[in-house]
């Protein structure tokens, strides 16, 4: 007992890269979703309307006050029992963007918040319409104060895409489990993910300060 | 020959959520002595102490919680022990919760403006004092009201401890769920019993981050 022997581990390194893979496919999918219903429901939260702005509230306070797994459960069992069937594959994708988009709500409504009323006002006086103050005006800077804020979210949604593994989705924590199965070597396969993982957060990491010197550069004229 | 989801069942879940308080409980015990090394390990004069403090924190930070629960689970029985499901949960969560305390700790204290430090030295205390009677307690109001979030994460975050067969109250939930075949209702109210134990702690988190702040000013 104590030693490890990576060798079976090793031999089915071709599922680490499909698990590797999904991992992706699944965080992006959720960051691109979660997106929209973040945005949207920003824009419902600072409507002014108090039906629009609680329904929001209430959105964003039970998915930040209740466990993703228990989310998780909701979805894929829950939801057959009223009738609606889905795959796991959707019922991950479904449950990791409403967990996204919470998060993703809130930033969004602080980075709007940041964009001063009087911006908005000028905007408006020199004839740019509603929809163009927003995106221009109020979209891009709001996006570019925010962008450290959500790519740390990304890197949270992407640890948190792990535990989709429960039901069975064959993501990078899923393949540990399948090739504990086959090797018996539990310790290693899941050493590995841990490694895999981290390499995945240091590449995204990486990425997103160079994502961010590029397109937000007028951040750093002068400097 | 199936039970129908009653009012015994929410006795039975309540019951074991009283393990996901104790082994928040664990966590933050654990995670806070643990919490208190790192932040002071990246605050040492020592750069090789701060390497491995940060390095330390990059690697718990950057791994899923699941796979460090697996990792803590697995890595107990190849060390030959046969123990229960709550060692390796509380190792699992220790470790996690002393990366991200430690962190938040670490920034309270270097909130605390050098001239504290200065004045300190200067009334020939030492660092132990420094420390006890002028930086930690006006550190604790800056650190008391992220770390009240911080066990709201602690507390949803239990949750994975159900899938290396800890009892708390999403396993009692499953338990409920395949004796019943009524998952929604349950989980719904297994998400309720979060609900209400997480919002508090928002709310009490949000509420002494204005009071403290306006105390201070």
């Amino acid at each position: 007992m104590g030693y490890l022997d990576f060798s079976g581990t090793f031999a089915r390194s071709d599922l680490f890269v499909h698990g590797v893979l999904l991992t992706l496919a699944l965080s992006v999918a959720a960051l691109v979703l979660g997106m929209c219903v973040g945005v949207i429901g920003a824009l419902m939260r600072l409507s002014g309307s108090k039906v629009m702005s609680s329904i929001a509230a209430a959105y964003v306070e039970i998915i930040r006050n209740t466990p993703f797994l228990v989310q998780i459960y909701i979805v894929y069992f829950g939801l057959p029992s009223v009738g609606i069937r889905i795959s796991e594959m959707t019922a991950a994708i479904l449950s990791l963007t409403l967990y996204a988009g919470a998060y993703v709500t809130e930033i969004v409504r602080a980075g709007i918040q940041t964009i001063g009323k009087g911006q908005r006002e000028a905007a408006r006086t020199l004839g740019m319409s509603p929809y163009l103050t927003f995106r221009y005006v109020v979209l891009v800077p709001a996006i570019s104060a925010i962008f450290p804020a959500l790519t740390s979210q990304f890197v949270l949604i992407m640890l948190a895409s792990s535990v989709v593994s429960v039901i069975s989705v064959p993501e990078l924590t899923g393949v540990a489990n399948d090739i504990q199965g086959l090797t018996f070597r539990s310790l290693e396969a899941y050493l590995v993910v841990a490694a895999l993982y981290l390499a995945l957060t240091a590449a995204f990491k990486g990425a997103f300060a160079a994502f961010d010197r590029i397109l937000f550069s007028f951040r750093y004229a002068g400097r | 020959m199936f039970q129908t989801f009653n009012i015994n069942h929410v006795g039975f879940l309540l019951q074991c959520a009283s393990w996901t308080v104790v082994l928040s409980v664990i966590a933050l015990i654990g995670g806070g002595l643990g919490g208190v090394a790192i932040a002071l390990m990246r605050l040492s004069r020592f750069a090789w102490l701060r390497w491995i403090a940060q390095a330390y924190i990059y690697v718990i930070q950057g791994t899923p919680l699941l796979v460090i629960l697996f990792i803590a689970y697995f890595g107990i029985a190849n060390l030959g022990y046969d123990l229960p499901a709550i060692y390796a949960a509380g190792i699992g969560f220790a470790l996690y919760g002393s990366a991200f305390l430690g962190e938040i700790w670490r920034g309270a204290i270097q909130s605390i403006s050098k001239g504290q430090w200065e004045a300190a030295f200067v009334l020939a205390l030492g660092w132990r004092h420094t420390m006890t009677d002028i930086i930690v307690p006006q550190a604790l109001r800056v650190a008391i009201p992220p770390t009240v979030g911080f066990t709201v994460q602690v507390v949803k975050n239990t949750a994975l401890a159900s899938i290396v067969g800890f009892v708390e109250l999403t396993r009692a939930g499953q338990i409920v769920s395949s004796a019943t075949f009524q998952p929604l209702q349950v989980y719904l109210t297994v998400a309720a019993i979060y609900f209400v134990i997480c919002s508090v702690l928002s709310y009490t988190s949000r509420r002494l981050e204005r009071r403290l702040q306006l105390t201070t000013n």
